[in-house]
């Protein structure tokens, strides 16, 4: 038990997967202009990333190993979450009306965000088992919605503020989540 | 149209990615903590880039529009393999450095972006050279990161560690000069001020005019 609360512990704050290893960084800059999109973005992630890398896990332990064919794992592996974020979107919209008006503008998006493959790969790079691979995509997934719900926090701010104009829109964002990754860091030292 | 010479000059000026276009951003800040991460990832990316523009446009009057967005994808991803085969055994170390933004060049937005904004509405001439002038776009902006980067944080200029050609240029402690520089922080910060740089260049630039 207490391997998988580190796990969670390092991947949310030690390792976090936008302000540590620049993943996911387009929808971190792109959609965190105000708190509510942001915290709607987050779930929708949480949602795809967890059952992505549970399908993903599946297929290169049960297909793609047995028919020696690791090295077609990304483009397997692509071609499985933008199948997956459509099914999810076709499935949220008969399900629950309410979730999808929520989420289902960020649902397309997710196809193209590099957090929701890069942990996919990782799981495999780091051998992980199938429990370490839902442990690790669901705290991965909270780290960016941790990320992106600060920093729209913080932009919200912003946007009140009297910025320089060469400073506006993406430069501004950068520095500040700059500085918040600074922040960040100092979790490094307590683990 | 446009001729043939400004689709490849417009990579440099008015599009010039990460900084004008803002894509690709995740691997302009996670390969740069050396000149040769950089190099590497801008060649790859515009391999990348070159071939799944030339096929897309060569089958864009075939593919329908209703799935172009899948089959681009699937375009993109089979070159991406390729790459990702072709460094993986001659260029290991590199291979190694780049690690997951390998393989994440398939969902780099420079890529779909083009294959989207360009490929699928001109031929296969004009969508090579639109390649090729924002692939060595993004391939200079992220050595000139690259650079900033390794020379402030640890002193050093890294062009190729498989054959060892590295030149120290200043004298460094425990590895690092200022090591603010090479870390993730450091990454968005630099990045931000080049951005401000740019900005503050261009805005004199229309006064000027």
């Amino acid at each position: 038990m207490m391997e998988y609360i580190l796990l969670f512990i390092a991947a949310v704050f030690v390792n976090n997967i936008v302000l540590s290893q620049f993943l996911g960084i387009c929808p971190f800059v792109g959609v965190s202009g105000k708190v509510s999109t942001a915290a709607g973005m987050s779930m929708a992630v949480l949602f795809v990333t967890t059952i992505s890398s549970m399908l993903t896990w599946v297929v290169v332990k049960h297909v793609l190993i047995p028919l020696e064919i690791e090295y077609l794992q990304t483009a397997v592996f692509i071609l499985i979450i933008a199948t997956l974020v459509q099914f999810v979107e076709l499935f949220v919209q008969k399900v629950s009306p309410s979730l999808f008006r929520t989420l289902g503008i960020y649902l397309p998006l997710i196809t193209t965000n590099c957090a929701v493959l890069g942990v996919a790969i990782m799981n495999i790079r780091n051998e992980y088992d199938f429990i370490h691979t839902v442990v690790h995509a669901f705290s991965t997934a909270v780290g960016f919605g941790l990320a992106m719900v600060i920093f729209a926090g913080i932009r919200e701010r912003q946007a009140l503020c009297d910025i320089p104009g060469p400073l506006q829109g993406t430069a501004l964002a950068l520095i500040t989540a700059g500085i918040l990754a600074l922040t960040f860091t100092a979790f490094q030292e307590v683990m | 149209m446009k001729p043939l010479w400004q689709e490849f000059t417009k990579g440099f000026n008015a599009q010039l990615p990460p900084f004008r276009l803002v894509l690709g951003l995740c691997p302009a800040l996670a390969v740069t903590t050396t000149v040769e991460g950089g190099l590497g990832m801008g060649i790859a990316t515009l391999l990348v880039l070159l071939m799944s523009n030339l096929v897309i446009s060569l089958l864009r009057n075939i593919i329908p529009n209703s799935v172009r967005i899948a089959a681009n994808i699937s375009v993109i991803a089979g070159f991406v393999v390729i790459v990702e085969l072709m460094m993986k055994a001659y260029t290991p170390t590199l291979f190694n450095i780049l690690g997951v933004f390998i393989s994440l060049i398939v969902v780099n937005c420079i890529v779909l972006g083009r294959a989207e904004a360009f490929a699928k509405k001109n031929g296969p001439v004009r969508s090579m050279v639109d390649a090729l002038g924002i692939g060595s776009g993004f391939t200079v902006s992220l050595v000139i990161l690259g650079l900033v980067r390794e020379v402030l944080g640890r002193g050093s200029i890294t062009l190729f560690s498989e054959a060892n050609v590295k030149f120290q240029l200043l004298p460094q402690t425990d590895g690092y000069v200022f090591r603010l520089a090479v870390e993730p922080a450091g990454a968005f910060i630099f990045l931000g001020v080049i951005l401000f740089v740019i900005n503050l260049r261009s805005k004199k630039e229309k006064v000027a005019q």
